[in-house]
């Protein structure tokens, strides 16, 4: 029999007992659904989880430093040249960096710890530089409130929350909820706090003429002062989340645009710019990747380039070990509808072939092959499996969607920013349809194998 | 006499167990049956008339002897092999029509062609050829429930000779219809047999049509051939009773 008849003779014959086979399908319409419900679940979480962290910057960001300098004694265990002949992490070498393929942006660590005024206040804190492509790729600028900075350069400052509290004098209680972020930007917001820093400028020794010490090239020149300065910004953000997670207990609480603290020509410990040159040497160097999983090719390619490098990226394996065996007790545990439904489709299919027995036997009298009427039966089970993963991948994205919405209301009045918890990508949609359509066709394996080994004599006896 | 054989018996036998005892449904039949026959079984309730027509048909197989169609023996041929004989060499013909009652008439009809894959325009210009033949022309999308007996056998009949068969089997095909409607049914089986030299076997229990139409008479008592009647008078039969019917043209042709 061609696949034309056989399928039209099966929808011919789920049309004849609609209802009976509507309940049928129905059941694997909400097996299906309960499936995609639990696995969209599963992988947003698992999505919402990795676009955090990337986002934070811990799976996606090597961070480069010099070999020369030798307070890092992790990186004295490393192969490769001795720190003394190692290159300068200097401005070419940032820009070579930034060329690796993989790499998006490669910029200089800028943070130091200075005195920050508020209210005639002093605050002793951690400030750091925030590229200005953070707007973009760090989630923890998202829900902030206020806005990012205005320009790459622009005299602003974005504070963490806890230090906004101890500007306004807010003191956390332990055990009780946290602040409310929005009532705790408020009176900061459009303010000013004045950042006191110290500038090197280049000393009149650091230029390369002879000196008292001999002669020595401008990479060589050592010679600076130290300028007391300060700087006003203005308070545009108060932001909830950490958006220097990644630096541990050196974490910044303050943070201005990067270019602008290039600019001021700090004084830190770790930007190793021996002048005021336009060539600054760097310790460290942050360098996003556009993949975590190049995370590794780059850090080798820095390696090779004489710096030492390190990430953070093995840590994902742990996470992405326990998404996995989330998403295995979901999908068991949605399967099991699933699995309640395909003995509903083989009582459907045994029900069939004791109403239609007759019928089995009349097709064999007129040469139906065991083969023909097993088809038969399969596509009918196979239709009901492709119905009902169909209406049930419909159903769960609906279900998904408005558990979505309700989750996005709880979240918005605990004043968190909305997430995206439920998610329904295509391999999920397909994926579920086939196993809908595979559930089925076993479920059909015994009836249909029944319907074909029918003695037809014995079938046309049958009233 | 014909020439050919069309069906050979060889000590066929046919038995069952039912519980304690063994039913002998079929008990040692030999018997040859040439190309162009029309044959009556003739026996009463459980003398094996329907056991061996169903083993002629491929419907069943023999516990021993041999049943050798064409020069087939059916009893070694597998499953798929049987379903592929009933299909293209046998028409059969049913007491209770076994038409699918969800089915239209034109469906029932087309049945056979879509196990032979016939092309789907094809076959329904064939279908309608076929009912066309036997009167049903204007029927073609009632269902089996909304048609008499009568109609609902000529039905039957032309969905046997859809697939051109070699061999017309009918198991008491007047056996659920008045005198009336019997002997038109029997009249269009007698008009195939002649018209197109197809061998017919059939299972009746009216003697009186059997003698009229069947050109030899095979009786039947306890799963044994008790009498062969060669019914010489059947050619010199009155005919002008029974009304020309066309025979069926063969695949492609136009009647």
């Amino acid at each position: 029999m061609k696949f034309y008849d056989v399928t039209d003779l099966a929808v011919r014959n789920l049309r004849e007992s609609v209802f009976r086979n509507s309940l049928t399908t129905i059941g694997i319409s909400v097996g299906v659904a309960s499936l995609v419900a639990m696995l969209s679940l599963g992988i947003g979480v698992q999505q919402l989880a990795s676009r955090r962290l990337q986002r934070s910057g811990l799976f996606d960001t090597v961070v480069a430093t010099s070999r020369r300098d030798l307070r890092n004694f992790r990186e004295q265990r490393e192969d490769g040249p001795p720190p003394a002949e190692s290159p300068a992490l200097d401005e070419p070498a940032r820009q070579k960096i930034e060329q690796l393929p993989g790499v998006v942006e490669a910029y200089p660590d800028i943070r130091f710890v200075t005195e920050v005024r508020f209210d005639d206040k002093p605050h002793l804190t951690m400030v750091a530089g925030v590229p200005f492509s953070a707007k973009n790729n760090n989630d923890a600028f998202d829900g902030m409130q206020g806005s990012f900075f205005s320009s790459e350069a622009a005299p602003e400052v974005i504070l963490q929350k806890s230090f906004a509290e101890e500007l306004l004098g807010i003191k956390p209680k332990p055990g009780a909820d946290d602040t409310n972020i929005a009532e705790l930007a408020k009176p900061l917001l459009g303010k000013e706090v004045t950042m006191r820093y110290a500038e090197r400028t280049a000393s009149p020794s650091a230029s390369p003429t002879k000196t008292g010490l001999g002669e020595r090239g401008p990479s060589d020149a050592a010679a600076y002062s130290v300028v007391s300065r300060q700087q006003v910004l203005k308070i545009v953000g108060v932001t909830d989340l950490d958006p220097d997670s990644m630096r541990g207990t050196a974490r910044a609480r303050v943070f201005l645009p990067l270019k602008l603290a290039q600019d001021l020509h700090l004084m830190q410990s770790n930007l190793r710019d021996t002048s005021a040159s336009d060539s600054p040497s760097y310790t460290s160097l942050s360098v996003r990747v556009g993949n975590p999983n190049q995370v590794p090719a780059v850090e080798d390619a820095i390696k090779k380039m004489g710096f030492s490098a390190f990430s953070i990226v093995d840590a994902t394996r742990s996470m992405r070990q326990f998404f996995a065996v989330l998403d295995g007790f979901l999908a068991i545990f949605g399967s099991l509808a699933l699995a309640v439904a395909s003995i509903g489709i083989v009582n459907t299919l045994v029900m069939a072939i004791l109403e239609r027995r007759r019928e089995i036997g009349i097709m064999k009298a007129l040469g139906a092959s065991d083969a023909e009427v097993r088809g038969l039966f399969f596509a009918e089970a196979g239709a009901m499996g492709l119905v009902g993963g169909a209406v049930g991948v419909t159903l769960g994205w609906a279900l998904g969607r408005l558990i979505n919405f309700g989750m996005n209301i709880y979240l918005q009045r605990q004043h968190f920013p909305p997430a995206e918890i439920w998610s329904v990508p295509l391999w999920l949609v397909l994926s579920a349809i086939a196993f809908s359509v595979a559930v089925s066709l076993l479920s059909g394996l015994y009836p249909a194998t029944r319907a074909a080994r029918l003695d037809p004599v014995q079938a046309l006896r049958y009233e | 006499m014909p020439n050919s054989l069309a069906v050979r018996t060889e000590s066929l036998c046919r038995h069952y167990q039912m519980g304690e005892a063994l039913v002998r449904a079929v008990d040692g039949i030999s018997i040859d049956i040439g190309a162009g026959e029309f044959v009556a079984l003739l026996g009463a309730s459980g003398s094996g008339k329907s056991s061996l027509l169903n083993l002629v048909a491929g419907l069943d197989r023999p516990t021993s002897g041999a049943v050798i169609v064409q020069g087939s023996n059916l009893a070694a041929l597998s499953r798929e092999q049987l379903a592929k004989y009933r299909l293209h060499t046998v028409g059969m013909v049913f007491q209770s029509f076994n038409l699918i009652p969800s089915m239209s008439l034109l469906e029932n009809v087309e049945l056979p062609l879509r196990f032979a894959e016939v092309d789907r325009r094809e076959r329904s210009a064939l279908a309608r050829q076929s009912l066309e033949r036997v009167g049903l022309s204007g029927r073609l999308a009632h269902r089996p429930t909304e048609l008499s007996g009568g109609e609902q056998q000529r039905a039957s009949l032309a969905r046997a000779l859809i697939n051109h068969p070699k061999l017309l089997l009918a198991d008491e095909p007047t056996g659920n219809l008045d005198s009336r409607t019997g002997t038109e049914i029997m009249q269009l089986l007698h008009s195939f047999n002649q018209s197109l030299g197809m061998t017919v076997l059939m299972v009746t229990h009216e003697q009186a049509l059997a003698e009229k139409y069947a050109g030899r008479m095979l009786h039947l008592a306890d799963g044994r051939l008790v009498d062969d009647v060669t019914n010489n008078d059947v050619r010199n039969n009155d005919m002008r009773n029974i009304s020309s019917v066309e025979a069926p043209a063969p695949r492609g042709e136009t009647p």
